[in-house]
C-alpha cells in the first residue's frame, strides 16, 4: 500500500474532514470512479442540512458504494449484501429519533435488495436512500446488473446484455416513495441540494446518482474515463416533475434528471403510533427504551 | 397499558409462552415473517408489544426480519424474531452478521419436518446441526432447547440474558409439538425475574473500541446515536470495528467471538438429570424428546433396567464435559431425538468408543413413543 504523507499542521484540512474517518484513507475506490463525488455530495448535504449529526446513521450494503459507511465519521453500519434497508428499518423503529441515510449501489439496492426497497417505500419508512448507479457490479469485477443497459457488455454478458434495465425513479414512485430525484455525479450542486432536501424531508426519499465505473464498465464498453462524464454533460435533460414512466435511461437521446416526486404522506411510525401506541403521540416519547 | 409481565397462572401454548417470556425479558422489538408453526409467536408479539410501548413489524421476508432485528439491537432495544426451518435457512446469513458484529438478539426456531417445505404442521428436531453451523465461517453459538410451555417461558428469558451478556444471537430450538401444546404456565412476579442487559461502555467516547473485550471476554456495547461514531461491519475487523484484511486480524477476531463462549461454558451450559446418579445406561435427550425419555426411563426402572436421563437444556455449546464424565461410569448410552442422529453424533464423539451407544430417532412428523426407547433398552442392554 502506498505511504500517505501525514498532513502537516499548516496544511489546510478539507472542509468535510470532520465527517470522514481520515484514519481509513486511502479509500478503495478506483481512479475515475464517481462514488467519491456522490459521497462528498452526501457529506456536504449532511453538514448543510442542519440535522443533528450525532443522531444520524449511515447504513450501507455490500459493494463499492457500500464502502461509504466505512469512511463516514458517524455511526455507520456496513451490513450484508442487499440488506441495508431492512437493517436501517430496525434501527429507525428502535429509535425514531435517528436520521437514517442508506448509501449503497444499484446491485445491492435493486437486485439482491430489491424486495426490501419496494416494501420500505410502500411503508413510507422514514429514511433517505441514495443509490450510486454505475450500471454494473464493480466490486466483483464488472458483471451485469439490473441497471445495465440493453446490449452493454459485462463479464457475464460478454456479447451484450439481453435484459432490460430498471427505471429506478419509476419503481420508487410506483412503490410509494415520497421524494424521488435523479442526478449524475457531474451535477454535484444539484445532487447536494437534492440530498439536503431529502434528508430534511420525512418519509421514504430516494435519489439515484449516476456515476461512472471506467475500470469495469467503461473499459468493456469502449468508453474512456472521460466519455461517460461527457455524456452526463451533453445528454442531460433537466426536467423536474417529469412523468416517472418516461425516465428510462437513454444515453443517445438523453438522460432525464431532476426531482420527480415530492409529496407528503404519513410514515410507518406515524401510522403505527396512531393505531398501536396512541399514548406515545400524547407523550412524545422519543425512543423505545425511555 | 398492560404490564410486560403478566403475573398469574395460565393455560398457554408454547408459542404464546415464548412471546410472554420475551416480553418479561425486556424484548421491545419483533421483526418477523409468518411461518407455520411459529406464526403464533409473531401474532402474540404484534398485539402485546403495543401494550408495552414496543414495536412489531412484519417484514417482507425472513432475511429482512433478521436484518431488522440486528438493526433494532444496535438501536439499543432488545429484539427477537421467530421462525421455522425454511425461514431459519433464510436468516442464516444475517445470523452470521450478528455473530461477527457481536449483536445481542434472540432467534426462535419452532422446528418442523424438513428438508425444504417438509412437514409444516408436524414437529421435528432436525435443524440442530444447522443451528450449530448454518451460517458460514467458524463461530460459536448458543442454542437452548425447551421441552414444555412453562420452560419455553423461562428459557426465552435465559436466552435474552445470555445474548445480552455475551453479545451474540441466541437460538431457541423448540419444535412444533412444544410450540402448539397447551399446558399450565405460571408467570411469576416481575421482581422475581432476573434480567441481564448488555454491558454499557464507560469513559471517553472518542477512545471507545466496540470490540475490545472486557474481563469476561465481552466488549461493552453502546447504541447508535449515543455519540460513539461507531463503525460496525461484517468484514473482518479489529477492536475498533475497522475492517482489516489480514490473517492476524482474522485470527484475533475469530478468537474473540469463540473464546467469549468457550471461556464461560460453566455459566452458559445447563443440563438437568433424572434418576441419573445410579444409572448404568444414560439416555441423552433434549427438547420435546425429554418427555419421551423421562417416561421411558421411568418405565425401564420398573422393568429393572437401571436407566437415567441426562437432559441437555443448552445444546450449543455442547455439554461435552458432562457426557465425557458419564462415559467413564455408565455401561451404555441412548440418544433420543426427532432426526436420524444429529446430536447423537456429538454424543458419540464425546463417548469416544468407551461404551456402546444407540440412537432412537426418526425423521420427524411426530413425537417419539416411549415404547421405542424402552424396547431398545430391553434389547440392547
Amino acid at each position: 500500500m502506498q505511504e500517505i504523507p501525514k498532513p502537516s499542521k499548516k496544511q489546510p484540512c478539507h472542509p468535510l474532514d470532520d465527517l470522514i474517518r481520515t484514519d481509513r484513507i486511502p479509500h478503495i475506490w478506483c481512479p475515475g470512479c464517481g462514488i467519491g463525488t456522490v459521497f462528498s455530495s452526501c457529506l456536504a448535504a449532511l453538514k448543510g442540512s442542519g440535522i443533528n449529526l450525532g443522531k444520524t446513521v449511515m447504513v450501507s450494503g455490500i459493494g463499492c458504494s457500500g464502502r461509504a459507511a466505512g469512511y463516514v465519521k458517524l455511526d455507520s453500519f456496513h451490513t450484508t449484501h442487499g440488506r441495508a434497508i431492512p437493517f436501517a428499518t430496525g434501527l429507525k423503529l428502535a429509535n425514531p429519533e435517528l436520521n437514517i441515510v442508506v448509501f449503497s449501489g444499484d446491485g445491492d439496492l435493486f437486485a439482491i435488495g430489491g424486495n426490501h426497497f419496494i416494501h420500505a417505500a410502500r411503508r413510507n419508512m422514514d429514511m433517505t436512500v441514495i443509490c450510486v448507479n454505475n450500471l454494473n457490479y464493480g466490486m466483483t469485477g464488472g458483471q451485469v446488473a439490473a441497471t445495465t443497459p440493453y446490449l452493454a457488455k459485462s463479464t457475464t454478458t460478454p456479447v451484450g446484455n439481453p435484459e432490460t434495465p430498471f427505471n429506478l425513479p419509476l419503481m420508487a414512485y410506483a412503490c410509494g416513495a415520497t421524494y424521488v430525484a435523479r442526478w449524475t455525479m457531474l451535477h454535484t450542486r444539484d445532487l447536494t441540494d437534492s440530498i439536503t432536501e431529502a434528508i430534511g424531508k420525512k418519509g421514504f426519499s430516494f435519489i439515484e446518482a449516476l456515476s461512472p465505473c471506467p475500470v469495469n464498465y467503461g473499459r468493456r464498453n469502449k468508453q474512456k474515463p472521460l466519455d461517460m462524464l461527457k455524456v452526463y454533460q451533453k445528454k442531460a435533460i433537466i426536467k423536474n416533475d417529469a412523468d416517472p414512466s418516461t425516465l428510462d435511461i437513454d444515453f443517445e437521446k438523453g438522460i432525464i434528471l431532476g426531482k420527480f416526486v415530492d409529496v407528503d404522506r404519513p410514515t410507518f411510525i406515524e401510522h403505527y403510533d396512531k393505531i398501536y401506541r396512541p399514548s406515545r403521540l400524547q407523550e412524545n416519547v422519543p425512543g423505545l427504551n425511555s | 397499558m398492560k404490564p410486560a409481565v403478566l403475573t398469574g397462572e395460565y393455560f398457554m401454548t408454547g408459542d404464546v409462552a415464548c412471546a410472554e417470556g420475551a416480553l418479561a425479558a425486556g424484548c421491545r422489538f419483533f421483526g418477523g415473517y409468518p411461518i407455520t408453526p411459529a406464526t403464533e409467536i409473531a401474532e402474540r408479539m404484534a398485539l402485546r408489544l403495543s401494550h408495552v410501548d414496543g414495536c412489531f413489524i412484519q417484514m417482507e421476508d425472513e432475511i429482512g426480519a433478521m436484518a431488522a432485528v440486528l438493526g433494532a439491537s444496535w438501536g439499543g432495544v432488545k429484539s427477537m424474531t421467530a421462525t421455522s426451518g425454511p425461514g431459519f435457512s433464510l436468516m442464516m446469513e444475517n445470523i452470521g452478521l450478528g455473530i461477527c458484529t457481536e449483536t445481542p438478539c434472540v432467534v426462535v426456531n419452532v422446528q418442523r419436518g424438513g428438508p425444504s417445505t417438509g412437514l409444516p404442521t408436524h414437529g421435528a428436531q432436525s435443524d440442530m446441526m444447522q443451528a450449530r453451523w448454518g451460517s458460514h465461517g467458524h463461530y460459536e453459538i448458543i442454542a437452548l432447547a425447551p421441552s414444555s410451555p412453562q420452560e419455553i417461558f423461562y428459557l426465552t428469558i435465559t436466552a435474552f440474558n445470555l445474548s445480552e451478556k455475551y453479545r451474540l444471537p441466541v437460538l431457541i430450538m423448540t419444535d412444533e409439538i412444544v410450540g402448539h401444546m397447551s399446558e399450565k404456565v405460571i408467570i411469576p412476579e416481575a421482581k422475581l425475574i432476573e434480567i441481564v442487559s448488555r454491558p454499557r461502555p464507560k469513559g471517553r467516547k472518542d477512545r471507545f473500541k466496540p470490540f475490545a473485550p472486557g474481563p469476561n471476554g465481552v466488549a461493552p456495547m453502546p447504541a447508535a446515536g449515543e455519540g460513539y461514531n461507531l463503525h460496525i461491519t461484517g468484514l473482518t475487523h479489529d477492536e475498533k470495528g475497522y475492517p482489516v484484511m489480514a490473517v492476524e486480524t482474522q485470527t484475533e477476531m475469530v478468537a474473540r467471538i469463540t473464546e467469549k463462549i468457550q471461556r464461560n461454558l460453566d455459566d452458559i451450559i445447563r443440563t438437568d438429570d433424572f434418576l441419573l446418579d445410579d444409572a448404568e445406561i444414560a439416555v441423552i435427550s433434549y427438547g420435546v424428546s425429554v418427555r419421551t425419555s423421562m417416561a421411558a426411563v421411568a418405565e425401564a426402572r420398573k422393568l429393572g433396567i437401571k436407566a437415567g436421563l441426562l437432559r441437555l437444556v443448552t445444546i450449543w455449546p455442547f455439554p461435552e464435559h458432562q457426557i465425557c464424565k458419564l462415559a467413564d461410569r455408565v455401561k451404555g448410552f441412548v440418544t433420543v431425538e426427532i432426526n436420524l442422529g444429529q446430536i447423537h453424533r456429538e454424543v458419540e464423539r464425546c463417548v469416544g468408543g468407551k461404551v456402546p451407544i444407540f440412537l432412537v430417532g426418526h425423521p420427524g412428523g411426530t413425537i417419539i413413543h416411549p415404547d421405542s426407547v424402552v424396547n431398545l433398552l430391553k434389547e440392547a442392554f
